[in-house]
Parts: C-alpha cells; structure tokens; sequence
C-alpha cells in the first residue's frame, strides 16, 4: 500500500484499477525529407484531420461539460489557422528539408515554451494547449489515430500530464478519476474534471514505471490524496463514502430550482458569500438567490499598491453582470493590520481586532474610500449592485459615509459618467451596532450581521485560541437574543435583515431563525441547497 | 491610416477566446490591423501573437489600422473592443 499527496482539483472519492498512459508524443525523429513539396501536402492533409477531429470534440465536450469549457477546441481550431505558427513549420520543412512530424514538433515545443515563459499563470496554462495540437498533428502525419478509450472499463487514469484533449476524448463513464505528476489547476484538465465532477489530483510524485495498469487505488479528492494497492479496510470505507457522495448529489441535483420556502409556506433568501470573482460560477451552480456578502480585500491583498478604480470598477462589472440580475452585495474593504498590506501603511497593532480597520480607514483616508465607491456606482449600471459597510458602530459613521458617497456621486454627474445608485446597508457585528440598531435602521436600507464578529466582541472570546473552547458557545443565548433584537428593530423601520456569518449556515439553528424572521442567510456555496433542503422540510405551524 | 486607444476593461485581460474572435474579427478586412501594448506589437489577425502579447486589464492597447477598408475596420475592431473586452 503507498500513499501519495497531491493537488486535489475536485472533492470526491474513487476506488478502482488504475489505467497508466504513457505519452506518446516522445519519439519524434527528425529525418531527411528531400521532397518539401510532399511534406507540405501530408501536413495540410495532417491539419485538416486535425479539424474534424477538433470539431468532434468540440461537440462532445458542448454536450457533456457546456460551451465555455468547450471552447477550448475552437481555439484549438484557432491555433491551427495561425499564420505565425504555419509560416514557421513550413520553413523549417522547406529550409531545412526534415519531415513535416519534426517540423511541427519544434515548432511546437518552441511556441509552447514561449507561452510557458510568460509571467501570466493564464498564459503560462496555455502552453499546454500548444504542446496539445501540435502533438495531434504529428499522431496524425504518423498515421496513428486519437487514442481509443471505448475498450476500457471504468478506471482511474494515471499519466504524467493530460492535455484537453485526452481528458474530454474520454468517456466520462468509463473515467472514475483522474491522478497526474504535473498539471495546474488553472490547466482545462483541472477546470474539465471539477465540470465532469470527478476527483482528480494533480502534482503527484509519482513514479510512473512503478504503477501498472490493473492496480487497484482509492483516490481522496477530500484529503488530496492516492493510495496504490489499498488494505481491505480502506477499500470498504472508500466504497461506502462514494455511495455517501454519489446520493449527496444526486439528492441536491433535485433541489436545483425549487424555491427556498417551508411546508406551512414561509420563504426566505438564501444567497452566497464569496471572495473572488472566479467564485461566482460555484455561485451559479449551487442556485444561490444571489451574492449576500462579496468580499473585496481580494482586489486588495497581494499587491504592492493600491487597486485603480479601472481595475475594481471592472471586476465588480463582471460580477455584477455574471449574476444576470440576482442581487450582488459588494462589502466595501474590511481590512486591518492582521492582514498583509504593507502598502497601506497601517503601522502595528496590539489589538488589530479592535483597531484602525474597514471603514474606520476609509472615513479617515477618504481617497481610498472615494474610489471604491466610484468604481462600485459605475459597476452597479450592469446589474443588481448593493453595497454594505463593514464594523459600523455610530449613526456619525453612517451620515459621514452618506456625505462621501454624495460626493462621488456629484462628481461623476459633472463629469457625465454613467453611474447607478444602489441599495446601501450596513454590516451589523459589534455590540454598539446592535444596541443602536433602532436608529440605525432609520438611515440604511439594511443590515447584515456578522456573527463570526459579533460573536467575538460579544463573548470577548478570540476564536484562535482552543484554551478557550470550553467557553465558546456559537449559540450562546446572548448572541440569539441581539440577532432577534436586530431583526426586530429593521422590521419595524421596514427594513430587511439577513445574517451573512458562519452561523447561518448552522443548520441547527435554521429554524431558529425562521422563527425569529429573518430575511436572508447567505453561506458558502456548497451549503445554499443543503439549506434549501432542510428548510422545505420544515413546517414551523407545528 | 486610423488609429485609437482602448483600456482593456475586461478583469482577465486578452485570453485564449476573445483573442481568437478578435482574430476571426480580424481576419474579415482587407486592411492591417497592429496591436501595440507597453511597446510591444502584434497584428490583430495572427492569434499566437496576439495572446502573446500578454495584454491584462488595465492596460492601453492602441490599435492602428491601415488599408483601402479602415473605415469600416475600424468600426468593427472598436465595437468587439467594447462589447468583449
């Protein structure tokens, strides 16, 4: 039995042989080819192939992982009619009198390591694509077809790398999962696996001549893990978790759709947070109603400067756009001297917790402020864009942000810049905010609490320190009793409230808020159907 | 000879697929169209090239087109910058 770690790209569990494949584009010898003219004529034979075969698997990817993850083959299509890389094989036949399998090889590896050599990591993937047609075109001047999948059982692929290709070629019924060396997960075998939903694991160290196809390996999506010749125990519970998942998804698969309301008829939203724009597909899927908490330190995290409002007013538009109208509330930054962001020069903090933080910043550096805000009025034209400030805790902070965004929004209409005015809330997660909830809620259009904060500064407990788990209690009856008092108070100014923290996810605690009348829940992706479950299975006139 | 700017709106920046409908776009008029971003120079109608130019949100791209159809090329390229990019 061996074990090995690797990337995980989906989280499932497969148990099964193992089928090696061993590339096949290694042996290319560069011979003498007197004839160029022939060459060049096997090659256009080679190329158009190449087009059928492309175009056949363009349609069987459409069918079976959608038209966005599809279009990799038009582009494929695309790479071939490029002149550049056309011009360069034929000259080499013509110049150097080799056959056309060598020319398309160098040329090949030599576009490849162009893009490999780029400081993208979108670019550097498409390397890959590159090394994927030209390798096609020399299978097809060697005379050997695409690689024949339809004998095999079902089994769980190993190879040092998969291109496109190879991995949709294959019939996803007869694929349990998919272990390679190398790989990316910005690499289309990563982004076809999790469409086709099967575990895969890339950057494995394996040793590829010391795995034979027929061996029996348990592969852990969850833990990133492959187990090669896998002991009786591992074998049985492995086979009982795929069953687990297997009916997990099929039973969400059926909720898709179906609106989030109890037996006895009461609805409520249920949206998703999230904390990149690459998430909003996970958005997508798991049918949230909307975006209940974006968070926006991404465009802020990991840079030596500040976001310009071209590059935050862009990816908000995306956002916005992407969600076709379903709400999207953008949380204005929430940052503090607990995050890296040297370029902010926040200084040390004891207690960043209680520190010079979110909207504390944005109020005494309005500069930076102002052009979030102008980004996020312009994006709010392409859709439904809501905004919400973070660790409120004073009716000031409030009149002073309005005054702020009045500002932005007179200058963009002296300078004629197209701009919406969205819905604006506030985040409710410290004590203060929930004592003055009653006055706030006269000035916003809603709340959103932030339990994980809340109840932080609620119970003075930190959350990292497991000395004090004993006294931790996320239920505690103090942290209930404000989110009713929350609800209560928006209610009664007409107002909406949801809970946009970690606790409303907590599916013992769904009835609970039911019953108190919150509006909205947003939670992590993968909890929006679970919810959407227990909620249709509830009757709270009982 | 006509000529614009444009500053790549898209948060990706000039990936495989717009490259390539910018390349099919491309390839519909007689006239040379150039890309040159930070110096650097591709013609709209070779795609390695053009993805080659690394091109990220952002950034300035000017476009210079050259040919008895600029006119209408430069409509053309205008309006896929706009709505693709």
């Amino acid at each position: 039995m061996t074990k090995l770690s690797g990337k995980s790209v989906y989280k499932g569990i497969a148990l099964g042989p193992v089928v090696v494949l061993k590339s096949k584009d290694v042996q290319v010898k560069r011979a003498k080819a007197e004839d160029s003219e022939a060459e060049i004529v096997k090659l256009e034979r080679a190329i158009e192939q190449a087009r059928e075969q492309l175009q056949r698997l363009y349609d069987k990817a459409v069918k079976e992982v959608g038209e966005a993850s599809a279009a990799i083959f038009e582009v494929h299509q695309m790479m071939l009619e490029d002149e550049d890389y056309l011009d360069a094989i034929h000259n080499m036949i013509r110049t150097e009198t080799v056959n056309a399998e060598y020319a398309v090889a160098m040329t090949g590896d030599n576009f490849s390591d162009m893009f490999a050599n780029m400081d993208d990591d979108y670019m550097k993937a498409r390397a890959a694509d590159v090394k994927d047609i030209s390798n096609r075109l020399v299978r097809n001047l060697s005379g050997e077809g695409d690689v024949d999948f339809s004998s095999m059982e079902p089994s769980i692929i190993v190879a040092d790398d998969l291109s496109p290709s190879e991995t949709v070629q294959m019939d996803k019924e007869k694929i349990l999962g998919f272990v390679t060396v190398h790989g990316s997960t910005n690499s289309h075998t990563a982004i076809l696996a999790r469409m086709m939903n099967i575990p895969a694991l890339i950057g494995v160290p394996m040793n590829l001549d010391q795995i034979s196809t027929g061996m029996q390996a348990v592969v852990d999506g969850f833990e990133g893990e492959v187990i090669f010749e896998p002991d009786q125990e591992l074998c049985a519970k492995a086979a009982q978790r795929m069953q687990e998942e297997k009916e997990k998804l099929l039973l969400l698969q059926t909720l898709k759709g179906k609106e989030n309301v109890t037996l006895d008829g009461k609805k409520i939203h249920i949206y998703a947070n999230i904390g990149s724009v690459s998430d909003v597909g996970y958005v997508l899927e798991n049918d949230a109603d909307g975006i209940g908490l974006f968070r926006s330190e991404f465009l802020y995290l990991g840079r030596d400067d500040f976001p310009s409002e071209e590059e935050q007013f862009a990816a908000y538009k995306q956002v916005v756009q992407m969600m076709a109208g379903k709400k999207v509330i953008i949380r204005t930054l929430d940052i503090g001297a607990d995050k890296q962001v040297d370029y902010f020069k926040l200084g040390k903090e004891d207690n960043p917790a209680l520190g010079y933080r979110a909207i504390r910043i944005c109020l005494k550096q309005p500069d930076i402020f102002k052009t979030q805000i102008r980004a996020l009025l312009r994006a709010a034209v392409y859709g439904n864009l809501s905004v919400m400030y973070p660790m409120i805790i004073s009716v000031s902070e409030v009149e002073q942000i309005k005054a702020i965004v009045s500002e932005v929004q007179q200058e963009l209409e002296e300078a004629q810049i197209p701009y919406s005015m969205p819905e604006q809330g506030i985040m409710i997660e410290t004590p203060a905010a929930v004592m003055i909830s009653d006055e706030l809620a006269k000035h916003v259009d809603y709340f959103s609490i932030g339990t994980n904060d809340l109840t932080q500064y609620t119970l003075a407990i930190d959350r990292q320190n497991a000395k004090l788990d004993d006294f931790y209690d996320p239920h505690h009856p103090a942290v209930l009793r404000m989110i009713q008092m929350v609800t209560d108070h928006a209610h009664a100014e007409g107002k909406w409230v949801g809970i946009c923290g970690e606790l409303g996810a907590d599916p013992e605690l769904t009835e609970t808020f039911m019953r108190m009348g919150l509006d909205e829940l947003s939670v992590a992706p993968s909890m929006v159907l679970k919810l959407r479950k227990k909620i249709r299975e509830m009757d709270l006139s009982r | 000879m006509k000529s614009f700017s444009y500053t790549i709106k898209n948060a990706v920046g000039i990936h495989a697929r717009p490259a390539g409908l910018l390349v099919k776009e491309a390839k519909k008029y007689r006239s040379r169209i150039v890309l040159t971003i930070n110096g650097k120079s591709a013609e709209a109608a070779k795609l390695m090239a053009v993805m080659g130019l690394g091109a990220k949100c952002g950034q300035s791209v000017e476009v210079e087109i050259d040919g008895e159809d600029e006119d209408a090329a430069m409509e053309g390229i205008k309006a896929f910058f706009e709505q693709n990019l």
